[in-house]
């Protein structure tokens, strides 16, 4: 027995494999080039100090006591003398190194926790959670200044407190990312794979955290800089270091007399901690993937409809079973990629009639349920939408605008969706999510719509409509939130219901009455369906007609007596004899088991 | 089969390789999640739950969401907390083995859940990914290489797939790299947990076939979980049903999928549309009078 490599296996040759590396994508972005050079600059001239300026920073002469620009001090002295060039050159180098010692603490601290705290969770996290709210409790500022006075005057001792104090913003970064990683199955695989917990940390964990540390080191590589400033600013600190603070402290001083002191260090600080904060942005999204750069001029789906033959006929005046409900011609639709566009639904025509179910079938990536979303108007901004024709009993669909399409959505057009919980508000009870379009639709008083909602939960075979009424969606199961969902769809009498695979989500046995649940009611209400689903199961329970769809192009249309006895297309067959409903079954095994292997090979 | 929910293992023989031990016996076990409540009674997950797995065979563990059949996989993986009963496999208890120890099962139980989206890690390429068990053990590089290009041979994909990463793949052909890694290090038994769920019908039945073929030339045993009756009926030796964290009937699959003795399972059985309009009809009427009868039963029992 062998698998023949068919279609479906071979490699699609999609695009070439993206994975340009972070800095290539930074450099497309203008903010994050400026701030890389402002930094690059600093770095630069912080390392160069010594060729840059001939005075020493710290000396102090008294004839240079606010000396004004010159040859000699390129940007003046300041109250002491010194020559305030060469101390902002070598205060860059205090405030680099400074921030530095405080983000190889906070990191080399917080890294650690988190990913202990994050991946065994339990008692190691409790304490360290109970740990990392302590320390974000206790007030940096007036820490600093007690191990200041009475500890070190260094400023790198500092740093490094502040590095411990700031640590839990890491730990709970880390934290956060570990946690869940953890639950994703392909560590799950790794563990059952036998790798050692150190290895899946270092293969399979670190690189996720990699992203969020990065942008977290830029946001605190920034604070640090500012908090080292006030620090020497308020006079704390070692008097033999220059740093940008220290000349704002000197600067303040003078402030009357050479009030121009205070611009170059504040200057200095506002220039680098504005690069930090820009460049940690511009990392978060070249990190976070695509940007999406939506043109907000377009509200809906670009939508031309080519009326042709008759525009405007009468309304049928019966509505008479078998009578053409919805006619769609040459549907397309389109969505924009890169330099052109992507046709996901191609020249689909179709028929739906009153009282007839319409299955739509298709594999993923078929198009079946763009075709659904685009007749109920709800396809995303940037899709564009062409047909010939959408007329819905004797009104053209096409080319209406919101607000004209709202007087069919809901009312007249229903839809049921897949995921029955993603389509309940979780914040509202499930009675007031459904007395409110009725209200609106049917403008009748609350009292009229509640009566109904709980006559509709009744039909639809929900056995305490009261409590489930009174209910959030989260205390209900997937099968009665389907359940809830249908009596909404059906509230308003509409003339089409739309499903989009209303059952793939549920249970076989909730599948089967969810099924028997819409046919009742569609026989009962005589609405036309068009139910989208891959499962040729609830084709040939539910369907009348079958439009089979592959690639965003029709395969074919038939009855679905007609379609499961002489199906036309290979594709259908191809489809059909993949069911495996009618397989043999495998016997049961007999003797040793056959052709093992050698363990050694 | 009238047997009790308790202890519905099959008497070793019926079935199986003749008599032999067992490759796994998993013997009244009872998995409970703790609770996050200080104090407060955790969720029972599965008890009293017995079943074995003969070397080469595939035991197919169906039920609906809520069964427990996941939690099963799971606790032979070592992957839920086991709170009772035991897990013997081939002779050595492995419910109550430290991770360090367990870790030297890992070339003997494979897995291969159910999304293989998430299943692969998408910032690795085919080759890390299935070369990391291997190098794990001890595998030179080149050796591993070389057993990498010959396993995505076995699951007929292209040897270039090895420098892609998993989301040039479609689903079906994640779930092959997925087979792969599986299969690398020449388990005895792989836990499938709804392996072809994800997938779109004419890929579902492909990879069915691929695990039948795997089996047959390697005797690897399988213990497949999932939630499709047909599914369960084309790739099992034997099938047990699960409700509610027990199992209600177990039995050979062409008996259990196709004339089931038990409520439950005949439940299950008739709830499954038939891909034919005529037979689903007999079907849907069919299970109208079961529900009609069992609602009757109900009633006057009460």
């Amino acid at each position: 027995m062998s698998v023949p490599p068919t279609d479906g296996l071979v490699v699609v040759p999609s695009a070439p494999v993206r994975r340009r590396h972070l800095m290539v994508r930074l450099l497309h972005d203008p903010v994050a080039v400026a701030a890389l050079v402002i930094l690059a600059l600093l770095a630069a001239a912080s390392v160069l100090a010594p060729v840059l300026t001939s005075h020493d920073p710290i000396r102090s002469s008294l004839f240079d006591t606010l000396a004004p620009m010159g040859p000699d001090h390129p940007l003046g002295a300041d109250g002491v003398g010194r020559d305030v060039w060469a101390q902002l050159l070598y205060g860059a180098r205090t405030s680099l190194a400074a921030a530095l010692v405080a983000v190889a603490v906070a990191f080399a601290v917080g890294i650690p926790a988190g990913l202990l705290g994050g991946y065994y969770r339990g008692k190691a996290d409790a304490i360290l959670s109970w740990a990392s709210n302590f320390m974000m409790a206790v007030p940096a500022i007036i820490v600093l200044l007690v191990v200041m006075a009475a500890v070190s005057q260094s400023t790198y001792v500092a740093m490094a407190v502040l590095g411990l104090i700031i640590s839990p913003s890491v730990y709970r970064l880390i934290r956060a990312s570990v946690v869940s990683v953890r639950e994703e199955l392909y560590v799950d695989a790794a563990r059952v794979s036998g790798l050692t917990d150190g290895r899946i940390m270092r293969r399979h964990i670190l690189p996720v955290v990699q992203a969020p540390s990065i942008i977290q080191a830029a946001q605190i590589f920034g604070v640090a800089i500012s908090i080292q400033a006030g620090l020497a600013f308020l006079g704390l600190g070692s008097p033999s270091e220059t740093s940008w603070g220290a000349m704002l402290n000197d600067a303040f001083a003078n402030i009357y007399t050479a009030p121009m002191l205070l611009l170059w260090p504040a200057l200095a600080i506002c220039l680098t901690t504005t690069s930090l904060a820009l460049l940690a942005n511009a990392l978060r999204d070249a990190l976070g993937g695509k940007k999406v750069r939506q043109k907000s001029s377009v509200q809906r789906p670009k939508t031309s409809v080519r009326p042709a033959r008759g525009a405007k006929s009468a309304k049928p005046a019966v509505r008479n079973l078998g009578a053409e409900l919805l006619r769609v011609d040459n549907l397309k639709v389109t969505y924009p990629v890169d330099g052109g566009t992507r046709t996901v639904v191609d020249g689909v025509s179709l028929v739906v009639e009153r009282g007839k179910v319409l299955g739509l079938v298709g594999e993923s990536g078929s198009g079946k349920s763009q075709t659904a979303f685009s007749l109920l108007g709800l396809l995303p901004p940037e899709a564009g939408m062409q047909a010939d024709g959408i007329r819905f009993d004797g009104d053209e669909l096409g080319g209406l605008g919101r607000g004209a399409m709202n007087r069919f959505r809901g009312k007249r057009i229903a839809y049921i969706p897949q995921e029955p919980m993603s389509n309940l508000d979780p914040s509202f009870t499930v009675g007031s999510q459904l007395v409110e379009p009725v209200r609106q639709h049917l403008r009748i008083s609350a009292r009229a719509a509640k009566a109904k909602v709980l006559s509709l939960l009744e039909r639809v075979g929900i056995t305490e409509p009261g409590r489930v009424f009174d209910s959030y969606p989260h205390q209900i199961s997937g099968g009665m939130a389907q359940r809830v969902l249908i009596a909404g769809a059906v509230s308003c009498d509409p003339d089409l219901l739309i499903a989009d695979e209303p059952t793939t989500a549920l249970d076989v046995t909730v599948q089967a009455e969810i099924l028997d649940l819409i046919r009742s009611l569609q026989d009962e209400r005589n609405m036309g369906v068009i139910l989208v689903t891959h499962d040729f199961g609830v084709v040939a329970d539910i369907c009348d007609r079958v439009t089979v769809m592959r690639s965003g192009k029709l395969v074919e249309t038939a009855d679905v007596a007609e379609l499961f006895a002489n199906p036309q297309a290979d594709y259908t067959r191809m489809l059909l004899a993949s069911t495996l409903e009618d397989a043999k079954p495998r016997t049961a095994l007999k003797g040793p088991a056959v052709g093992r292997r050698d363990r050694t090979a | 089969m009238g047997t009790d929910m308790t202890n519905l293992e099959l008497p070793a023989g019926t079935s199986g390789d003749g008599g032999g031990n067992p490759l796994l016996r998993v013997d009244n076990i009872r998995v409970e999640y703790p609770s996050k409540k200080w104090r407060r009674a955790g969720f029972v997950a599965l008890d009293g739950v017995s079943l074995d797995v003969q070397a080469g065979e595939t035991v197919g563990i169906v039920g609906e969401s809520g069964s427990g059949k996941t939690t099963l996989g799971r606790a032979v993986l070592g992957l839920a907390p086991v709170t009772g009963g035991s897990i013997v496999y081939d002779g050595r208890e492995i419910s109550s083995m430290r991770r360090s120890e367990r870790r030297s099962l890992s070339d003997e139980i494979q897995v291969v859940f159910q999304d293989p989206y998430t299943s692969l890690n998408p910032a690795l390429t085919v080759l890390d990914i299935l070369s990391e068990p291997l190098l794990m053990s001890g595998t030179g590089r080149a050796a591993a290489e070389k057993r990498v290009r010959d396993l995505l041979d076995q699951v007929y994909l292209p040897s270039d797939a090895a420098q892609r990463l998993p989301r040039e793949f479609s689903g079906g052909q994640r779930q092959r790299i997925a087979i792969a890694r599986a299969l690398c290090r020449d388990p005895r038994l792989i836990v499938c947990d709804e392996p072809v769920s994800a997938l779109d019908l004419s890929n579902q039945s492909r990879v069915l076939d691929l695990f039948i073929e795997i089996q047959e030339r390697t005797g690897v045993a399988y213990l497949f979980v999932t939630h499709d009756l047909s599914v369960v009926r084309y790739i099992s030796h034997r099938v047990a049903v699960m409700y509610k964290g027990g199992i209600v009937e177990t039995g050979d699959a062409a008996v259990v999928t196709a004339h089931p003795v038990e409520a439950y399972t005949r439940r299950l059985l008739l709830a499954a549309p038939v891909p034919d309009p005529q037979r689903q009809a007999v079907r849907r009427a069919a299970r109208k009078q079961f529900d009609a009868a069992q609602r009757e039963a109900t009633r006057i029992g009460a």
